[in-house]
């Protein structure tokens, strides 16, 4: 353990969770008896081949999907106990979801896709207005508000994305191939901006890549294969 | 209050963006919504018939006004009564006098042939002898054009609606009743009711005409009021000279309208249904299709935290908003198309031709604006309940 992660708390702890898939008769082990631990404050790269169980481990730690064996929690709740509907409110609350194509919806313009989380929460339509503004000025988009989706470039709309995940100021961020959609310049502005909130912010980022370059940028980076950490990057 | 007033404002979301997101799949509601709007303009027009029919027929009658026939007879057709009868009933307590005259007028009904203005195929159109008091019972009866017939002048004057429908009616045109040429001296209306698809004359030149001596088939009756109906129909029960059916004008009209009405409504509520299970077919396509174009999205809205039931009601309420566009469509095309369009049919108690307005009403709207959202409700339901189910992560990643 390094002199910087003591003293900060374990927030993501994985034990022995596996993860079964039923296709027809045939059972598919994505996750095989999995031990991790993410500490607040962390920015985590978790990198892999395709199928090697990356994108299902976010999916587990983001309470999109459950594990099949094993102990699961973030932030002291475990995930397997909470039902469909607790789950879905305890989402909104801890988790911020940053995706590869930024599913953001084509109808709303930038403040009012950034909004969306917010209506989840007692804030009133001008706090929810003046949080969601303030995360677009974070991400240098204070010019677009009223800007589609279609208006905006690649990047533009990333950064509405990554607004979008941390305007209800979640507990952590979990990102999908987060410039696996962007041009080289593009996808490095938007890795300054995750290491910015987590420098600055200690904002928790667990980021899904295939790109080393950027895992560079992570704190960390742990590998997976075939369902299992593994101490290098599979060949 | 809280957690609802979240839920609400989630479904809110998700309805504003699934209504925004329609012209994405114009081609698919508009299918749906003109669906629908078929569907409902179908089951509005066959339904507006007997709406038109039954209007018609109760327009006919009055509560105080009764009608007497041979006991057994379920029309005037099939009923017979003697002079001596005809007075007696006429005598009887219970009616409304004027100047010492009871309103009770002795009628036969017999029909002739004419050819139908629209095919040119014959009919049988009514004529109905009547007694002076025949007016005075049926006040609505107003001439319109020309004047009332001179009894022994062998004279008729034609219900507008009979005019309308058949030709050689007009105002002046020569009558052929039973090979004998009688004028057209009027044209009546009765505020839309059956007598506007009758022929009437006096009851003495019928007889001759017809050589039914001084045979009639019914008495109608003015009540002093529509309580009086007891107290007559006790006197005329009570009087072993007769053997007579006292029975309502508004009762006798709704019984002859029966038939024909429940016919029209069961072939229309048949068409109209298996129509609507195409049309709910129609919808879940179209859900279904707009469920799948919109899987990303509402993935990623139960990402971040919305939950499954706001999704199965904005999918819901979209389907609705497609069938109520689609019944009010229905609906005002059926209006335009029907309300007020003039036939005739046979009323198979007197086997004559009852000409009608078909009658689009308030109440045949409503119901169709509630079969389109009865096809909505089932063209959502499955695609609601299968959008609420998608998994999460894998409809993420969908493009």
């Amino acid at each position: 353990m390094s002199a910087a992660e003591n003293g900060r708390e374990v927030l993501v702890r994985v034990k022995g969770v596996g993860k079964v898939y039923r296709r027809g008769s045939e059972d598919i082990h994505v996750l095989r008896d999995l031990d991790l631990e993410v500490r607040a404050g962390d920015f985590l790269a978790l990198m892999g081949p395709s199928g090697s169980g990356k994108s299902t481990l976010l999916n587990l730690l983001g309470g999109l999907d459950r594990p099949t064996e094993g102990i699961l929690t973030v932030g002291g709740d475990s995930i397997a106990d909470l039902t469909p509907r607790e789950l879905a409110a305890w989402r909104a609350r801890h988790i911020g979801f940053v995706f590869q194509l930024y599913n953001l919806l084509p109808t709303l313009t930038a403040i009012a896709n950034v909004e969306l989380p917010l209506l989840l929460t007692p804030l009133s339509k001008s706090e929810r207005r003046s949080h969601s503004e303030a995360a677009l000025k974070m991400v240098g988009l204070g010019h677009r508000l009223k800007h589609y989706p279609r208006q905006l470039s690649g990047g533009e709309q990333q950064r509405v994305g990554i607004a979008r995940a941390i305007v209800a100021d979640p507990t952590i961020l979990l990102c999908d191939e987060p410039t696996g959609d962007l041009d080289r310049k593009s996808g490095d502005e938007i890795l300054s901006l995750l290491q910015e909130l987590n420098r600055a912010q200690g904002k928790t980022i667990i980021m899904v890549t295939h790109d080393p370059h950027a895992s560079h940028r992570a704190g960390r980076t742990i590998y997976l294969n075939k369902g299992q950490i593994s101490d290098t990057m599979p060949e | 209050m809280m957690h609802f007033l979240n839920w609400f404002r989630q479904t809110l979301v998700i309805t504003r963006f699934s209504i925004l997101t329609i012209p994405q799949r114009l081609g698919a509601s508009v299918t749906a919504i003109f669906g629908i709007a078929g569907v409902v303009a179908v089951m509005i027009g066959v339904l507006s018939i007997a709406q038109g029919f039954r209007k018609t027929m109760m327009t006919a009658g009055d509560p105080d006004t009764v009608i007497v026939m041979r006991s057994g007879a379920d029309s005037e057709l099939t009923s017979i009564l003697s002079k001596e009868e005809t007075r007696i009933v006429a005598d009887a307590p219970g009616i409304l006098r004027v100047n010492g005259q009871p309103a009770a007028s002795a009628e036969l009904f017999v029909s002739v042939d004419l050819p139908k203005r629209s095919t040119g195929t014959d009919a049988n159109v009514p004529i109905r002898g009547v007694g002076p008091a025949a007016f005075r019972i049926r006040q609505a009866v107003k001439i319109r054009v020309g004047r009332r017939f001179i009894p022994g002048r062998n004279e008729v004057i034609v219900g507008c609606a009979s005019e309308g429908e058949f030709a050689g009616l007009g105002l002046g045109e020569q009558l052929n009743v039973n090979g004998d040429k009688w004028t057209i001296v009027g044209i009546f209306s009765s505020e839309g009711g059956l007598s506007e698809s009758e022929i009437w004359t006096d009851t003495v030149s019928l007889q001759a005409a017809y050589q039914r001596q001084t045979s009639f088939q019914s008495v109608f009756v003015k009540l002093q009021s529509p309580e009086s109906y007891q107290i007559f129909k006790n006197a005329l029960t009570s009087d072993p000279r007769l053997n007579v059916k006292i029975v309502r004008e508004t009762d006798y009209y709704a019984e002859q309208s029966r038939m024909l009405t429940n016919l029209i409504t069961k072939l229309g509520s048949i068409v109209a249904v298996l129509m609507g299970i195409g049309a709910v077919f129609g919808a879940l396509n179209t859900m279904y299709s707009a469920v799948s174009s919109r899987t990303r999205e509402i993935a990623t809205l139960r990402a971040l935290g919305f939950g499954a039931s706001p999704v199965i009601v904005s999918v819901l309420l979209e389907s609705l908003v497609l069938a109520l566009v689609g019944g009010a469509i229905g609906g005002g095309v059926a209006y335009y198309l029907f309300d007020g369009y003039r036939a005739a049919t046979i009323n198979w108690q007197t086997f004559s031709q009852v000409a009608f307005a078909f009658a689009v009403t308030p109440e045949l709207l409503v119901q169709g604006a509630i079969y389109a959202i009865v096809i909505g409700f089932f063209g959502g339901l499955f695609p609601a309940i299968r959008s609420s189910r998608m998994q999460i992560a894998a409809a993420l990643r969908e493009l």
